[in-house]
């Protein structure tokens, strides 16, 4: 493999850990509420943003430039907080109606908080100056690669195995998981759904923004950087159908490392590959590489 | 009838409007009625057949850019052809993205559509030695039954023949998607909404005349679209982005999906206060959202459901 292969690819990858981290945010909330969150992107922007204040904040207060990530993680887990807000205050009134109200209201959310962010924030790029490269390069296979690419890379994988363990070995998960498969049931067995609603939603949208606060020192955050995204989120919970974690997991590396070879080889495709390929797997596998059936 | 003397008035009004109203507030009614036409289409689909789609900018886009491209590139100024073109266009892109979209409802269907819609917007974005990129194409003022208004000031010749060309499409869209809603294809579409199962079992063939009212949607956004351009003069890719489909769902909520006026009512509140808005601060979108989340949590009817207030709100339809 040349440099030039080694670097298209490690940035898919970094980028597919970042997609995987807002896309499994999406995948539990859909998973237990049946709800398609839009607002999403919006909780990736949210952290970014937060993430960007916060390690200002940090840096003014003379912390060790080395041990950066760590309020920045803090931060961007701690905003995740506004995911119970979002539920208690909007969504749990229209739990009775039919999903397209639930996603309208997600919509609003997605308009209130790009116009949020822009008032706290202002309308200019915000970036962490200089703290992307505070651990140094090391040289891969021939390239040389950012050596906070690869904390994130293993970040999300930890954090992808850590929902492992939630899922299949804690008793919330097994109640997660009765709540998706029967949701009448599993109320009818005394699981308290106000509680679940609560408790998930909120961890969909701290996966969001952690996955905002953790790409900040590698890209500026806009306002707009929200609704971009949750079309790329939308994509990989597609590809890897919806509900399931490890479709995001597959779904992320796919639009994550083909977006970064097609930037590289032919940059007019981009993003138009990747929908095509949702549009292929919608038409020939709705439920996605590993979702259930599609109604 | 109450109604018919509603809407006799409020045509009055709006063609009277050019006489009495300021031009600023002229001006405004154009992006009006074409919202008002696409939204008619879209309603067909979501209030009376029962599918959100959130991919409608994509065949808005494809009107205006498909006046766009006639009026720089191909020659053509004249409306009635380019409406022809738009309409022609956008039928031939509806037909196998109708297709593939009527054979999934609720959410797989929103997200095809969806797909769909930003399929089209990287198209635009990205050749943009085709299509200007973000910068858009500019679409030349068009010529109205075949008279050049070059010569005409630009302001005139919007809030005059061309204010008066709109209200007249306007109205024939409404004309005949009264005629269709009213007809018996009209009425097996709101059979297929609220129950598919027993339209299937009464012989109605559900997929087919879902894919026929998706057509017909996408023909009136087409047709619509095509009529934003004149007023800016330019059209751009953000017609086609998701947002842009997202507000157009909005709009109709605003009004009510389940009357036969409330998309266009809709279109005009949501034109009117997102302007008044934006001329008092810049942040509508947090206002707007607000909105929103009001009108689907308390409202789910939107203001024609406040207005008439016969049925109870329905809570498990749309």
């Amino acid at each position: 493999m040349t440099p030039h292969v080694v670097n298209v690819l490690l940035s898919g990858v970094f980028h597919a850990s970042i997609l995987f981290l807002v896309a499994a945010g999406l995948q539990v909330v859909f998973g237990v509420q049946k709800i398609f969150n839009l607002a999403c992107g919006s909780f990736y922007a949210l952290g970014a943003y937060v993430g960007v204040s916060a390690v200002g904040w940090y840096a003014d207060a003379g912390g060790p430039p080395a041990l950066f990530i760590v309020p920045l993680a803090l931060a961007g887990l701690a905003v995740g907080a506004v995911g119970v807000v979002v539920e208690r205050g909007l969504l749990s009134f229209v739990y009775d109606r039919d999903e397209t109200f639930q996603l309208l209201l997600t919509f609003a959310v997605v308009l209130m908080m790009e116009d949020a962010i822009r008032l706290t924030w202002g309308t200019a790029p915000r970036s962490t100056a200089g703290l992307y490269l505070a651990y140094g390069q090391v040289r891969l296979l021939g390239a040389t690669v950012p050596v906070y690419n690869l904390v994130v890379i293993g970040a999300s994988l930890a954090i992808a195995l850590a929902i492992g363990w939630l899922l299949t070995r804690t008793a919330f998960g097994r109640i997660m998981r009765a709540t998706a498969d029967n949701r009448e049931m599993a109320e009818a067995l005394g699981v308290d759904m106000r509680r679940v609603s609560a408790k998930v939603f909120t961890l969909g949208a701290a996966l969001g923004t952690l996955g905002g606060a953790l790409v900040i020192p590698a890209t500026a955050a806009m306002s707009e950087m929200g609704i971009e995204l949750i079309v790329e989120a939308f994509a990989v919970v597609v590809i890897g159908g919806l509900g399931s974690i490890r479709g995001a997991f597959v779904g992320a590396l796919v639009v994550g490392v083909l977006r970064s070879v097609a930037i590289s080889v032919y940059p007019e495709l981009e993003m138009l590959l990747i929908y095509l390929i949702v549009i292929v797997v919608l038409v020939l596998r709705p439920r996605g590489l590993f979702g259930g059936a599609a109604t | 009838m109450k109604r018919g003397l509603v809407v006799t008035v409020a045509t009055a009004a709006v063609a009277a409007a050019p006489f009495v109203a300021s031009t600023y507030h002229v001006l405004l009614m154009l992006p009006f009625m074409a919202y008002g036409v696409i939204l008619l289409g879209l309603n067909l689909l979501f209030g009376y057949t029962g599918l959100v789609s959130f991919g409608h900018a994509l065949f808005v886009a494809i009107g205006a850019y498909t006046g766009a491209f006639l009026t720089t590139h191909g020659k053509v100024r004249s409306l009635e052809v380019i409406l022809v073109a738009a309409a022609s266009l956008g039928t031939l892109v509806a037909v196998p993205v109708a297709a593939l979209c009527v054979r999934y409802v609720k959410i797989y269907f929103g997200m095809l559509t969806l797909a769909f819609g930003m399929v089209f917007y990287t198209f635009v974005l990205k050749f943009y030695r085709l299509t200007g990129g973000d910068e858009g194409t500019p679409f030349l003022r068009p010529s109205l039954l075949g008279q050049s208004l070059d010569a005409m000031p630009k302001v005139d010749y919007l809030a005059g023949p061309y204010y008066y060309y709109s209200l007249a499409v306007l109205g024939l869209a409404a004309l005949c998607m009264w005629r269709i809603v009213h007809s018996p294809f009209g009425l097996c579409l709101k059979t297929i909404r609220d129950n598919p199962a027993k339209a299937e079992t009464l012989g109605i063939g559900v997929t087919r005349y879902r894919f026929y009212a998706f057509v017909i949607s996408a023909i009136y956004a087409a047709v619509g679209g095509a009529l934003l351009g004149p007023p800016t003069g330019n059209v751009d890719p953000t017609l086609a982005y998701w947002t842009h489909s997202g507000n157009l769902v909005f709009m109709t909520l605003l009004g009510g999906f389940a009357s036969f006026f409330g998309p266009v009512v809709g279109a005009f509140v949501f034109i009117y206060l997102q302007n008044w808005v934006m001329s008092i601060v810049p942040y509508w979108r947090l206002i707007f959202g607000a909105m929103l989340a009001v009108i689907v949590i308390f409202a789910p009817e939107g203001l024609m459901g406040l207005v008439t207030r016969r049925r109870p709100a329905p809570t498990s339809w749309p």
